[in-house]
């Protein structure tokens, strides 16, 4: 692909091509000829006649810096996973194999720019500042989201499918109408985050159309892991998914997923598109889940050990080791450390999680409105007393 | 009231620069019932947006706006057409500030056109009020006269709460007097006794109160000296001038265009016969539209709560 693709009606180029009619249908490990891939799975450095200029400014300090956000973006997935498998937590919803989709994305946004993500997103709250431990209340049970919405620009996760991306469409708007879109350098952008299968949601075709109508400052960032819990891309689209943005009159881009180099470029250019004025954009990142869609599924019943060998060839993490040492020399200390750094991550997490307190009746009543209701009041009152009165017992039973 | 209310949006956006009005129609049309006319010509596109046909999109890009800092004032065309953005209203807009803990606040307010009588098509007359009642999170207005509904609208918007504000449509072309001064306006969350009675109580909301004031003077005429009470806030209810009214009048007939099954009406029953349980002289009584869909236009005046329906219950409960 030499350029982003412009909508030109009429053109033939408009319409999907019968490979890509294919290629999305058989939905493989392939992104296809129009795949933006920057890093090969074997650590090569490729060259993008239109992308490359975007990542002109990594140093090796940078390419260092993102490899350490990988590790140790896994590290706490993994660790999110044990604390399930150890009846710390309630659930965990992995995002093994998606790290570079998210660290790239989320590595290219500035902190003024706002983010809208999905229920998957641990990596890109990581690059939005957010501790892992601030996710775990969500899936211990203890909150609904515990960090910083406001500061951080990390919207709350959002769990019904697709409904953040007219809330992000909204947001948008309101960055367009306070004028904070047309500068380079000032201007800012919003990212909302959704998978394959929320592409089959109303609310993220009428997220499409709003943002269109209003020329909103929105990056759609679609991560295309290939499964909607058990049910394959195929059952989604007829189109690869970056094509759909053509039918709504903005540009589309598929990038390789799990090359974070590609995944940084190609947001960094959507951004730059949305804060001169020219969003919205549409980017899926062609990636996989390694993992279950929760530690609730079991997806050997759906899908094939294969499949996931083969992606295990083009890990996210891996290549960028192997461009490391290979290209950049980074020695083995280097990346001892990273691991040393990512197990006391995991460690921290975990007494973290064991020593989180059991929030107290009464949170459940609080924050229902700004102006307090009569009737929650009373029944906070009602309930906190009868709570109290098996203080001599030992507590309610 | 149509005039009222325009009035009162455009005080509301005079006063605050954050407020903005968006919905299908509501710019250059000044929306179907014409109660946003003129505001676009006057406030801009930007404050007045004619948005895509989409009430999904209507709530939820309202929520991010107001996440953004804005003041949304959404208006859907018409009850029945609300559904669309019922998951957004559901999902999002009700939880937002608890699952943030206050940090998040989404002063939204969704204006709907509710209740029956204009001899629509389907899906132009329905009162879904109850179904939104229910969800925690959200406060239920329904306004009944053009004073309520002009102040009722600014105080609404003022709020940080997400407010859905039923007008009844079938009342938006009745006149009335609008108090000029806000300090003599009643809380929002507040009933009020819009006719002292003796005999029996009436509590009502929206287009039922002009129907139930009819019927207290046609029953006066009888010597029966009915109190009508207009809920106006639904969820939160207020309960307390009902309960004072019945423990005078020990008699309650509640009336709402809503079907009555799991409604505003069951509710206030339920908690009345709770609050007032050795006060009350007969069962409380409902009057409501029937447990069917809205039926073609014909029959609404069968379906609907009318003079003769209410004071025919208000007959039964005083031969209790």
């Amino acid at each position: 692909m030499e350029e982003p693709q412009a909508w030109v009606p009429g053109d033939p180029r408009s319409r999907p091509s019968r490979d890509q009619v294919v290629a999305g249908l058989k939905g493989t490990d392939e992104g296809g000829v129009e795949l933006v891939q920057l890093l090969t799975p074997e650590g090569e450095r490729v060259h993008h006649e239109h992308f490359d200029r975007y990542i002109a400014d990594v140093t090796l300090d940078d390419l260092t810096s993102l490899y350490r956000d990988l590790v140790l973006v896994r590290r706490a997935d993994r660790e999110g996973n044990s604390l399930q498998r150890h009846g710390e937590l309630g659930i965990w919803v992995p995002l093994l194999g998606q790290e570079a989709a998210q660290v790239g994305s989320g590595r290219a946004l500035r902190p003024s720019d706002m983010c809208f993500p999905s229920y998957r997103e641990h990596g890109v709250a990581w690059t939005r500042g957010v501790d892992p431990t601030e996710l775990l209340g969500i899936f211990r049970g203890t909150d609904h989201g515990g960090w910083d919405f406001a500061a951080r620009r990390f919207h709350p996760y959002t769990i019904v499918i697709g409904n953040q991306c007219l809330n992000a469409a909204g947001y948008a708007m309101g960055q367009r109408f306070e004028s904070k879109v047309g500068d380079r350098e000032t201007g800012e952008a919003t990212i909302c985050y959704f998978g394959d299968g929320a592409t089959s949601q109303g609310d993220v075709h009428e997220g499409f159309v709003w943002a269109a109508a209003y020329d909103a400052p929105l990056v759609f960032f679609c991560q295309n892991n290939q499964w909607a819990i058990s049910v394959p891309l195929e059952r989604q689209t007829r189109v690869p998914l970056y094509q759909r943005a053509r039918g709504y009159g903005f540009p589309g881009v598929r990038v390789d997923g799990n090359d974070v180099l590609a995944c940084l470029a190609v947001t960094r250019w959507a951004l730059d598109e949305c804060r001169t004025g020219n969003g919205p954009v549409l980017i899926e990142a062609y990636t996989y889940r390694m993992d279950s869609h929760t530690t609730s599924d079991d997806a050997t019943r759906y899908r094939l050990a294969d499949e996931v060998e083969l992606w295990k060839l083009k890990d996210p993490i891996e290549r960028v080791r192997v461009h490391l040492a290979r290209r950049h020399g980074v020695d083995q200390g280097f990346f001892d450390a990273v691991d040393a750094e990512a197990n006391e991550l995991g460690e921290r997490l975990r007494a973290f999680c064991r020593s989180m307190p059991q929030p107290g009746p009464e949170r459940m009543f609080s924050e229902v409105y700004a102006q307090a209701s009569p009737l929650v009041e009373q029944q906070r009152e009602e309930y906190l007393a009868y709570h109290a009165s098996f203080a001599d017992e030992g507590g309610r039973p | 009231m149509a005039k009222a209310l325009n009035d009162g949006l455009r005080a509301a956006m005079e006063r605050d620069p954050r407020v903005l009005i968006m919905g299908e129609d509501v710019g250059r049309l000044g929306g179907v019932f014409r109660i946003t006319d003129g505001l676009q010509k006057d406030f801009g596109e930007q404050r007045v947006l004619d948005t895509p046909l989409s009430e999904s999109g209507i709530i939820g890009a309202a929520i991010g706006l107001a996440v953004r800092g804005f003041r949304p004032v959404c208006e859907i065309q018409f009850d029945g057409f609300v559904f669309p953005g019922f998951d957004q209203i559901v999902s999002q807009l009700a939880k937002l500030r608890y699952r943030t803990q206050g940090t998040v606040p989404v002063p939204v307010v969704v204006r709907i056109p509710f209740g029956g009588g204009i001899g629509a098509v389907e899906h132009h007359s329905e009162s879904p009020e109850s179904l939104f009642a229910h969800v925690a999170g959200l406060k239920v207005v329904a306004c009944a006269t053009p004073g309520d509904a002009h102040w009722m609208i600014q105080q609404a918007i003022a709020g940080d709460d997400p407010v859905i504000f039923f007008e009844p449509k079938r009342r938006y072309w009745e006149k009335g007097t609008v108090d000029p001064d806000l300090s003599a306006a009643p809380p929002l969350h507040s009933a009020r006794v819009v006719r002292p009675g003796s005999t029996l109580t009436v509590a009502t909301y929206g287009p039922m109160v002009k129907t139930c004031l009819e019927a207290a003077t046609a029953a006066a005429e009888d010597g029966q000296d009915l109190e009508v009470i207009d809920l106006r806030t639904l969820s939160p209810l207020d309960l307390g001038p009902v309960v004072e009214s019945v423990r005078r009048t020990g008699r309650l007939v509640v009336v709402s265009e809503a079907p009555s099954e799991s409604s505003i009406t069951s509710e206030v029953a339920a908690r009345i016969q709770q609050e007032c349980f050795f006060s009350l002289e007969a069962p409380v009584l409902r009057v409501t539209g029937f447990d069917t869909p809205y039926p073609p236009s014909r029959l609404e005046d069968d379906y609907l709560p009318d003079l003769d329906r209410v004071l025919d219950a208000v007959d039964r409960s005083l031969a209790w």
